[in-house]
């Protein structure tokens, strides 16, 4: 996401008094909604009150899309982790919105090992982050098997980043493909504290939210009061699945997690999450996979719950989908359905697709898994339909050009 | 040789029919990879195996191994599986 802009003054000031002024006025700046599915990506330009959309797409026809996003600190860098049913993963890199793409040179891939050895091959790369303000170009990537990369040089050269790729503990914490979802383990939620590039947070499906104070050398389990399935070890780190992490940009100590058992608020320096989703209504539960953060109010997070009973439907609980905001921390959960189908609607929003963009008030954003883009530009009051028969919506991103 | 491109790698290649050499599946995918940059990974993962999907045909038979020798007159052909669908 980009900052959000003031909107610009209409009155032209006489020439003596433009040439004064310093630095010159910012041009009002157009909503960017990223949209990565299944089967290619597509850009929707927004006008700048969010009420017309353009659409530019289908990008990458076919390819299986799991992430799309704008770099922040150019404005115009375009990153696409793709892949297709039957090529291998790899990235696409665009520093013209979307006009014209090349590929990376060379893409996340593991290390390879001695012949005779059993490595591990990147199936596809689902998440992209790009680093901290203060290192332009840089990008890290989180892959299916869970993997670490970084890129230095806006995603053209890949290098596998930190130990923990081939870490042994965090290679038994990670498990193997039948421990993972059902379209594969994730390294997700890669998160970077604005105040300190050192700083990083991740989070795998499965195997736990991990924190490094030292730029990624080393990482350590941050999961004390997280839930696991029952009947299983919480000690283990291996079974704790964290679906979507996000840190309050208004307040870098505080994190939101939704996660296979609950959603939980981290407040540092404290390492204990707290159950907040025990307060979502019962019939509903605390079940889903994406967590929204507000760009500036760290009491307010949005989720967008799912059926997690019996055999795990992901499906809306009772086919009546909803976001639910909290105002207070999680203290208590308000229902934000108003525009939405009230039934017989059986989608649910992947965890990578559902957004915030940083605008006042904040417009939010989510694509299903049946192919239709909703947005809101009213903090979730009310919603609209912006797009329907896409593929099955796999990441939401929102950005201003 | 001639070597027989999927559609899938049409974006890299442009044309159906193309010219590598190599005396091995390995030295025929490094000289295709240097001809059309990015092809090799789509199809050969980074533990130097053929992906799951693909496969490799030397003058009609099917060889599974990135050893396998070649000669200059072969005529390769790169398919990507039905798969099931």
């Amino acid at each position: 996401m980009v900052r959000a802009t003031k909107k610009s003054v209409t009155r032209k000031p006489e020439p003596a008094a433009r040439a004064r002024r310093a630095p010159r006025r910012r041009p009002l700046r157009r909503a960017l909604v990223l949209v990565a599915t299944r089967k290619g990506a597509w850009l929707y330009h927004g006008d700048a009150t969010r009420r017309t959309w353009r659409v530019d797409g289908p990008h990458f026809l076919g390819h299986i899309v799991n992430h799309l996003v704008l770099d922040p600190r150019d404005g115009r860098t375009l990153l696409a982790a793709a892949k297709t049913g039957h090529l291998g993963p790899t990235i696409f890199r665009s520093t013209d919105l979307g006009r014209t793409w090349k590929e990376a040179a060379r893409p996340p891939a593991f290390a390879k090992v001695p012949d005779g050895g059993k490595g591990r091959v990147v199936d596809h790369t689902f998440w992209l982050t790009p680093c901290h303000a203060n290192e332009p170009n840089a990008w890290y990537a989180g892959t299916s098997p869970q993997g670490l990369f970084r890129s230095d040089d806006g995603g053209v050269t890949w290098e596998p980043f930190s130990v923990i790729n081939d870490d042994p503990q965090y290679r038994a914490w990670m498990g193997s493909v039948q421990d993972g979802t059902p379209d594969g383990p994730k390294l997700h939620s890669i998160i970077v504290d604005p105040r300190d590039p050192a700083h990083l947070y991740m989070a795998m499906s499965g195997g736990g939210v991990h924190e490094s104070v030292n730029g990624g050398r080393t990482f350590a389990p941050i999961v004390q009061g997280m839930e696991v399935v029952e009947g299983f070890d919480a000690g283990n780190i291996a079974f704790h699945d964290p679906h979507c992490v996000r840190l309050c940009p208004s307040n870098p100590d505080r994190l939101y997690q939704q996660n296979h058992c609950g959603i939980y608020r981290l407040d540092r320096p404290s390492k204990q999450w707290v159950r907040i989703g025990k307060s979502m209504p019962r019939r509903v539960g605390d079940i889903g996979f994406p967590i929204v953060v507000h760009p500036r109010d760290a009491d307010t997070v949005w989720v967008f719950p799912m059926d997690g009973t019996t055999v795990w439907p992901r499906t809306s609980p009772d086919g009546k989908p909803s976001v639910y905001v909290t105002r207070n921390g999680g203290k208590r959960w308000q229902r934000l359905d108003s525009g939405l189908p009230t039934s017989q609607a059986w989608w649910t929003v992947k965890r990578q697709a559902m957004t915030a963009d940083a605008q006042d008030p904040v417009g939010l954003y989510f694509g299903t898994t049946s192919g239709e883009l909703w947005m809101s530009r009213d903090e979730g009051k009310r919603w609209t339909c912006i797009a329907r028969h896409l593929p099955e919506i796999y990441a939401v991103e929102a950005a201003e050009v | 040789m001639k070597v027989l491109i999927p559609s899938p790698l049409l974006s890299y290649t442009k044309e159906r029919k193309v010219e590598a050499t190599g005396a091995t599946i390995t030295e025929l995918l490094a000289d295709l990879d240097r001809q059309y940059p990015g092809l090799r990974f789509r199809v050969i993962d980074e533990q130097d195996r053929m992906r799951p999907h693909m496969r490799f045909f030397v003058n009609g038979e099917q060889v599974f191994g990135m050893t396998h020798l070649l000669s200059p007159h072969d005529e390769v052909l790169i398919v990507q599986a039905l798969s099931g669908g």
